[in-house]
């Protein structure tokens, strides 16, 4: 008998890559290591020599002229280095900096405070004691102006005029921007058979970080840098920021973003407390402190959505959607603040409808000035488009119940189609890819669709209010390609850079920054899968602007999209020059070397190779001439495109009539982010992200009364939920890679919350729909669903908040 | 957290901690579980020259059943404690029934039931529980002990009649002279959320009648609400529809509930109405089954 020889006899076996932590691997997160040792090195860690303490004076008014600082009591006290009020600023011309939307916002109040919380003086002493001590001390005369708490009152005739520090401005409207078809959609509309009609509110919500912000400034008079460590997403446009506004040499600044206990978008603005923080240690020639306390954090910083939307959705009777229109009216508070690509006034709210196949559609959107805190940053969504999925789905609920249709089938009816990619929405993205239906699919199956229709009309018949929710959502994700998406100008790509050392370990640093995503696991996965280094050979470092790629940093999912895909690349270079070396080991040509995970090897002679890390030694200790030592590259990644992931979640729940309490039965996720890098990390971000949907829906918001005072500015009644109320969520996945990701993977560290509370929402209502309820705004709390189900009414959640 | 400057003390005997209040003419501050007093530090809301820790006295850790059924509960008894008592679980259906709602277990682990009772929140659940089991606290000062009724005891919203030297060092719910009855529900947004509102009931039964009735609630008004009217109106009966439907009425009446982001003063209100109902109509079925 003859045997064929086996073409890999003397071939080391083939490197298992789940075994050494590559793409698909659920390996456990390397950060958690130090994490759960209580061994993090977040900014309040740090202490350097000499660092004195700051605390912010905050207003407790709304709206008020200031006739007064009298700072001098708090100046007799021990320990205090220096106070800084707006007028001092204002000698430095830092009284006002420039915000994330070409706005500007006070820095320290000079003239008015305008939301209560606002930041009106600072001081700096030897101790965090005394800086409150000192800030207790210092007396301020208002004289009180009336507050503005939505934009019905911002707009009304007569309204005191927030900014009246802007040159020109004559009214509380901060934009007015439109997007799409008008005419067409108009048209469209004229020849609809139902037109669907919704009014809602998505109310002030906060992305709350379980760390608050803050910064250590330290400036250095001998070498003239500026040193800060500060809670910040993006440490280099925190730098850009700073070289602009502080006007200091950009060379002579140095941002570090230590460990940091969460960011969901609130880390991404400049604070006026990292500016006065900074400015007191050029000042005292001192480091100095600034910890933001949880009220601080609240009241002040970036919050996230406050939309009012008046949505119409115009349909043949057949069910098929013809056109949309979408108004919406946005409060961003008394400084526009959004940050969000400078294109886009209202974010990316135009990525409504996107996954349906909707000829026409047309968007006019206002934002007002109101006396609330500044911000409209992106919570945990990708600008704006959590509003856009939860209006959208709501949208589509109330078009289905007006067609008379069933939810599913409705939404059957009007997906865009698998071979219909690339599809160009109706709002003029283009998504990449998607398998709509197989995931609506699938989630109608795990949560038996059918059968609990029939539950549901059994249990209706014994007064018992069951409701189903389907919410489903698709993101623009990995802002994300220069012609279309800058900040203050700068264009929105990201970057890696790998070191291969000669033992063939490795460093991967980047643009981005970890907040507990866990970057520091799979981004070492994505080297591992594209070079065959274990994971556990490859350490990631970000977050320091002096040893980091210049990178636009972390939110708005788009880190493994743009990032993610800049380390694929830079792997790829580095796999490029040690194919060379390899030539050069195995004494062939280069065309005649061939690749298998972790290893170079002479074509069809397998077991003629040498090992990725064989390469890198001969890179530093026998390259071949004519070769730059070293084994190590640079990506700066410009997408093509947004990655578009997708989601169908569907929710059950019981309401009980006689208190509105309201339960969650059941919640079935199918999400589809393409390629997962780590399961393990995705499932960790859809667990966290329904548990945010979850939190809006029923609990979470901040409003206010018609003072103006927040509610919602301390753990009492900003409520986060926690394990013992928090559903228990079912997860399944579908997988369609992004056709032009470096490894197919999309975006997926938002999804769940953008698409999630739709799905809340639209099964309570569900369940109180036969009363002629159409909507309940978030927060669901108990009194309001009571409302709804008694007075068989609609129920707005608008502040001002309802008093006696 | 920074609050303002003070003293701390952590006395190893009654007597000294009494001397040390005493020495502080009113400025002072017992601290027990701290869950509400170092919250009200930290917001520099309370600005106490001393507190006083009584963590370290001896011998008031205690939950105890006497052979007549009374229970004594020490001053550093803590919630928790009382969560995982089984003669509370097995003879004292109501205060059974609210701790497993007070707080969250992480506080319930450190707050204890004489401190929340001391605190007078009118949304706190100890001062509800213990007006409607009739029961008191045990003061402890330089004139020795003196027992005061919890009804008695909170006169306001985080008001008490302590005088400033006095350490409340006990609490305790009489013997029960008939078959002990009761329940607790509270509508809260979110576990270890306050109550938005909540009742306390505590009822003995003699003979299938009722012959002690308790109702107190709490979240509805300025302080602890004591619904006595509510209370009179089941006694002699044996909850049958008419007397729970007076019961709830009246609580409802009783109750002077706010309007706030929680919900409107009429949905309190009709959630009072609810639990009372609720929690009467489970003790009927209770007693239906027994019979
Ligand atoms: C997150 C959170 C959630 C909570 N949720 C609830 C809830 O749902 N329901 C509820 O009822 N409570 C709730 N609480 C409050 C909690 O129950 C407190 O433990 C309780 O109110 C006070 O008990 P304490 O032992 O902690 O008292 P402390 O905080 O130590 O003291 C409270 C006050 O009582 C005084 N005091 C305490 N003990 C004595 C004494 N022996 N003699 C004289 N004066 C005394 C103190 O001087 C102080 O003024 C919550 C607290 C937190 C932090």
């Amino acid at each position: 008998m003859t045997q064929t020889a086996d073409p890999r006899a003397g071939a080391p076996a083939p490197v298992d890559e789940i075994k050494i932590g590559g793409l698909g691997a659920s390996r456990r997160r390397v950060e958690d290591n130090r994490f759960l040792r209580g061994k993090g090195n977040y900014f309040d860690d740090i202490v350097l020599p000499g660092m004195l303490h700051m605390e912010i004076l905050r207003s407790p008014m709304a709206h008020a002229r200031i006739k007064s600082i009298d700072a001098s009591r708090a100046w007799a006290i021990p320990g205090v280095r220096l106070i800084l009020t707006g007028e001092a600023l204002a000698t430095r011309n830092l009284g006002w900096m420039p915000t994330l939307s070409y706005d500007t916002q006070a820095v320290l109040a000079t003239d008015k405070v305008r939301f209560q919380g606002q930041e009106v003086a600072a001081v700096i002493a030897d101790d965090p004691y005394i800086a409150k001590d000192a800030v207790t001390a210092i007396q301020v005369e208002y004289e009180p102006l009336p507050p503005i708490v939505n934009p019905e009152q911002a707009v009304a005739p007569g309204a005191p005029i927030i900014r009246d520090d802007k040159l020109g401005q004559t009214d509380n409207v901060v934009f007015d921007w439109e997007v799409g078809d008008q005419a067409g959609t108009e048209a469209a509309f004229a020849t609809a058979d139902v037109v669907s009609r919704l009014q809602l509110h998505y109310p002030r919500s906060h992305p709350c970080p379980l760390e608050a912000c803050g910064a250590i400034a330290d400036y250095d008079r001998a070498t003239g840098k500026l040193t800060a460590y500060l809670t910040s997403q993006a440490p280099h446009i925190v730098r850009a920021a700073v070289a602009l506004i502080a006007e200091l040499p950009e060379h002579q600044i140095r941002i570090i973003s230590p460990d940091l206990g969460g960011g969901f978008g609130n880390k991404v603005p400049i604070y006026p407390g990292y500016v006065v923080a900074i400015l007191a240690s050029i000042l005292t020639e001192r480091p100095v402190k600034w910890v933001e306390d949880r009220t601080g954090n609240l009241i002040s910083t970036g919050f996230g959505r406050d939309v009012y939307l008046d949505g119409q959705v115009a349909m043949r009777k057949d069910g098929k959607i013809l056109a949309v229109k979408m108004n919406t009216l946005s409060d961003h508070g008394a400084f526009f603040a959004d940050a969000q690509p400078s294109k886009f006034k209202i974010g990316l709210m135009h990525s409504a409808f996107a996954s349906y196949d909707i000829p026409y559609a047309h968007m006019a959107s206002r934002g007002v000035y109101t006396t609330k805190a500044p911000g409209g940053v992106a919570y945990r969504c990708s600008f704006r488009v959590t509003e856009a999925m939860f209006f959208q789905e709501r949208m589509v609920q109330a078009a289905a119940d007006d067609a008379g249709i069933d939810q599913a089938e409705f939404r059957r009816i009007n997906f865009v189609k698998d071979d219909d990619f690339p599809h160009r929405t109706p709002y003029g993205f283009l998504t990449d890819s998607g398998q709509y239906n197989k995931c609506l699919e699938l989630a109608l199956k795990e949560i038996d669709y059918e059968g609990f229709l029939k539950e549901q009309a059994e249990a209706r018949k014994q007064g018992r209010l069951l409701g189903i929710g389907i919410s489903t959502m698709t993101e623009p994700l990995g802002a994300g390609n220069s012609r279309e998406y800058d900040i203050l100008g700068i264009k929105m790509f990201d970057s890696a850079e790998l070191r291969v050392h000669m033992t063939g370990k490795a460093m991967l640093r980047t643009g981005a920054k970890t907040q507990g995503q866990g970057h520091e696991t799979t981004w070492a996965q994505i080297v591992a899968h594209e070079l065959g280094l274990p994971a556990e050979d490859i350490v990631v470092e970000e977050g320091d602007t002096d040893t980091a790629p210049f990178g636009m940093g972390t939110y708005a999912s788009r880190s493994t999209p743009v990032a993610g895909a800049a380390i694929a690349m830079a792997a790829r270079k580095v796999k490029a020059k040690a194919r060379k070396i390899a030539a050069h080991l195995l004494e062939v040509s280069e065309e005649d070397v061939e690749w298998e995970l972790g290893r170079f090897y002479v074509r069809s002679q397998p077991a003629r190779g040498v090992s990725i890390q064989e390469t890198a030694l001969a890179a530093y200790s026998n390259m071949p001439d004519g070769l730059e030592p070293g084994l190590e590259a640079v990506s700066y990644y410009d997408p093509p495109n947004l990655t578009w992931p997708f989601a169908a979640y569907v929710c059950t729940v019981e309401i009980d009539p006689e208190t509105g309490v309201w339960d969650v039965l059941r919640f079935v996720a199918v999400d589809d982010c393409g390629v997962r890098i780590n399961p393990l990390i995705v499932e960790g971000q859809i667990q966290g992200g329904l548990t945010e949907a979850y939190a809006m829906a029923s609990m979470q918001f901040i409003t206010f009364d018609a003072d103006g005072n927040c509610i919602g500015s301390n753990f009492m009644d900003y409520l986060l939920p926690t394990a013992w109320e928090t559903p228990g969520w079912e997860l399944h996945e579908v997988v369609t890679p992004s056709p032009h990701h470096p490894i197919g993977a999309k975006g997926v560290g938002e999804c769940a919350t953008v698409g999630g509370p739709a799905a809340f929402v639209n099964a309570v209502v569900n369940a109180l729909s036969h009363l002629g309820v159409r909507n309940i705004d978030m927060p669901m709390l108990p009194d309001r669903v009571y409302e709804a189900l008694t007075k068989r009414t609609d129920v707005s959640g608008a502040p001002p908040v309802k008093t006696d | 957290m920074f609050p303002g400057r003070f003293h701390y003390a952590s006395p190893r005997a009654l007597d000294e901690a009494v001397e040390l209040l005493q020495k502080a003419e009113g400025e002072g501050k017992v601290l027990a579980g701290g869950q509400s007093l170092i919250p009200l530090l930290k917001l520099r809301f309370a600005s106490p020259s001393i507190l006083v820790d009584i963590n370290n006295l001896p011998g008031l850790d205690y939950i105890k059943v006497e052979s007549d059924g009374a229970f004594r509960i020490g001053a550093l008894a803590r919630h928790g404690e009382i969560e995982r008592s089984d003669d509370i679980a097995r003879l004292q259906p109501t205060a059974a029934a609210a701790v497993p709602v007070v707080a969250d277990p992480i506080v319930r682990s450190r707050g204890t039931l004489v401190g929340s009772v001391c605190h007078a929140d009118p949304q706190g659940d100890w001062a509800a529980v213990m007006i409607a089991l009739d029961g008191s606290v045990t003061a402890y000062g330089p004139e020795g002990k003196r027992s005061i009724m919890v009804k008695d005891f909170v006169t306001g919203p985080f008001q008490n009649v302590l005088s400033y030297p006095e350490i409340a060092i006990e609490a305790t719910i009489p013997a029960p002279k008939g078959d002990v009855a009761g329940g607790f529900l509270k509508l809260e947004r979110r576990v270890g959320d306050f109550a938005t509102a909540g009742a306390a009931i505590g009822l003995e039964f003699n003979a299938g009648r009722v012959s002690r009735a308790g109702i107190a609630l709490t979240g509805v008004g300025g302080a602890t609400v004591n619904a006595e009217a509510a209370a009179e109106a089941l006694m002699n009966s044996s909850l049958g529809s008419d007397a729970v439907m007076r019961a709830a009425d009246l609580a409802a009446e009783a109750s002077s509930p706010k309007s706030d982001h929680r919900g409107s003063a009429d949905y309190k209100r009709h959630i009072v109405h609810t639990f009372v109902r609720r929690i009467l109509a489970g003790i009927a079925t209770d007693q239906e089954r027994a019979a």
